[in-house]
């Protein structure tokens, strides 16, 4: 079991309050998956800057000279704004590869999350209230996000097993539901050249889809031919720089119920998700259809 | 009436002082507001009492009723009347996913749409929903009848018993096993009765009756790929 959120807002005077709507959608989530949760916020787009988020197990270690450090090899304006366990490392998009070797060299340790001219993930270890506090999820903004906590049944409870997982710049996805054919698939895209980190079906499912998409298929494609590939249960809800979108197993039995109003469109695993959004008593509130890919974007 | 506010007391008092009322009980009529979308609402009554839940619901609403007629003013999560034994539930929205499944006895309808496997096993209960209802409904289903006003998705009434389905608009595709029937003036009788029950607008004669061809009974080599 799992719990999944989203929200994306239609009305841009409730940017400010995106962080805090999701918190209080993420912690009543916490009875699907009180082990870890995680989140992807899309914020707006700052120049020509990108965004790399960064996790390390030893931040204190990590990253108290992280910043000077990059300063000094790569010749531009680097900023490195630390959140507990995480980073975002802010650069010109440019130098974005070169950053990315000089981070391998300077700290090997530290993983990097996602990539992205809006998206930040934040995940850890922990009960979801415990988790949107250490982040400061309550105090951020955005144009849209998602959230995931969640109960391991395929892999151990680790950061790096925890949700969202990118599948490309400003793309990520969370999954409530279990793989059955991860370890088949897993070895077809190593074999593709394409590396998975973890043990996690769901990190499998990612991999998938952006395997898929650096042969040419767009999101929308990718997640219709994860219907015929992918075996086991899901419902899958993927964050793009534009919005968000949904596809069930044909299935279905992972829950999913979504409402929309002219502010936002919001999904849950449960209405219970729902119910603190302002105006919930009459939005249009609807369960997805199975194998049907849906979408919303600005 | 009897007014239980969710948001100030917690739903093991709510479903505990409904256990509490004996059949011959003087308060016989209860309001649940902030139902907020919480699991397990009035479930496992056992008294003629009638409950009014105002807002939408989670998971199990008004599980193994019996006697009480609970009415939910919104949509529910899944399983919905789930093993009800008998009495009435009636749901103003939308039903998610197994409405009624294993049920006993009793009616539960349905006003706008219920998703998948809707009946799922059912055993003697009768379900009427005024809209469509998704795939693999009435999966198994052993005896008692579904009325479906709307649509069905796939694969209706697979592996079917002797639980009787009437639809009145298109069925997407029938499970194994599951047939189109002939109408007949006992069937209409059923129906008729039902809808009045239900208060559903709709013609008795526009429905089609679907019922099992017990091929799958008992086993037979020739049917295997059936299974």
């Amino acid at each position: 079991m799992c719990g999944i959120v989203g929200l994306f807002l239609k009305d841009e005077g409730l940017q400010p309050e995106l962080g805090g709507m999701l918190a209080d959608m993420l912690i009543s989530m916490t009875d699907r998956g009180p082990d870890s949760a995680g989140v992807a916020i899309y914020g707006r787009e700052k120049g020509q800057d990108v965004k790399l988020t960064l996790q390390s197990d030893s931040a204190d270690k990590d990253f108290a000279a992280l910043e000077k450090d990059l300063k000094r090899v790569v010749e531009a304006q680097v900023t490195l704004k630390r959140k507990d366990s995480h980073a975002i490392l802010s650069l010109p998009a440019n130098q974005a590869d070169f950053a990315r070797q000089c981070l391998r060299e300077l700290r090997p340790e530290v993983r990097i999350v996602s990539i992205g001219d809006t998206m930040e993930i934040y995940k850890e270890v922990g009960l979801p209230k415990d988790v949107a506090a250490r982040f400061g999820l309550r105090e951020m903004h955005g144009t849209h996000g998602i959230g995931h906590t969640r109960m391991a049944t395929e892999s151990a409870v680790t950061t790096m097993g925890a949700h969202p997982f990118s599948t490309g710049i400003d793309q990520c996805l969370v999954h409530n539901g279990s793989l059955s054919n991860h370890n088949s698939l897993r070895r077809k895209l190593a074999r593709e050249g394409i590396h998975v980190g973890t043990q996690n079906d769901t990190e499998v499912g990612a991999a998938y889809l952006t395997w898929k998409m650096h042969q040419g298929h767009t999101l929308g494609e990718a997640l219709k031919s994860s219907l015929d590939d992918l075996d086991g249960f899901f419902t899958f809800v993927v964050g793009t720089k534009d919005g968000f979108g949904v596809v069930r197993d044909p299935i279905a039995c992972k829950p999913a119920v979504m409402a929309e109003t002219d502010k936002y469109v919001a999904f849950g695993s449960e209405y219970q998700a729902l119910v603190s959004l302002p105006g919930i008593e009459n939005a249009r509130v609807w369960e997805p259809e199975p194998a049907t890919v849906y979408f919303w974007s600005h | 009436m009897q007014t239980f506010d969710l948001g100030k007391r917690s739903l093991r008092e709510l479903n505990e002082t409904l256990h509490a009322q004996k059949s011959m009980t003087n308060q016989t009529r209860w309001k649940i507001v902030n139902a907020k979308g919480n699991h397990a609402i009035a479930v496992g009554l056992d008294a003629p009492i009638t409950v009014s839940v105002m807002g939408s619901t989670g998971y199990y609403t008004a599980g193994m009723n019996k006697h009480a007629a609970v009415n939910i003013y919104g949509s529910v999560g899944p399983g919905v009347a789930e093993n009800m034994m008998s009495g009435i539930v009636t749901v103003d929205g939308d039903a998610s996913q197994y409405a009624g499944a294993t049920g006993h006895g009793g009616l539960l309808i349905i006003k706008g749409n219920a998703s998948s496997r809707c009946g799922i096993s059912m055993k003697g209960i009768d379900i009427v929903v005024h809209g469509n209802i998704g795939h693999m409904s009435a999966f198994m289903a052993q005896s008692g009848t579904l009325v479906v006003c709307g649509d069905a998705g796939d694969a209706l009434g697979d592996s079917l018993y002797e639980a009787q389905l009437f639809v009145r608009g298109s069925v997407k595709s029938l499970g194994a096993d599951c047939i189109k029937k002939e109408m007949r003036p006992k069937h209409l009788k059923i129906l008729k009765d039902l809808l009045k029950r239900a208060d559903a607008d709709a013609k008795p004669e526009e429905f089609t009756r679907y019922g099992s061809a017990r091929k799958l009974y008992n086993f037979d080599v020739d049917n295997a790929s059936a299974y």
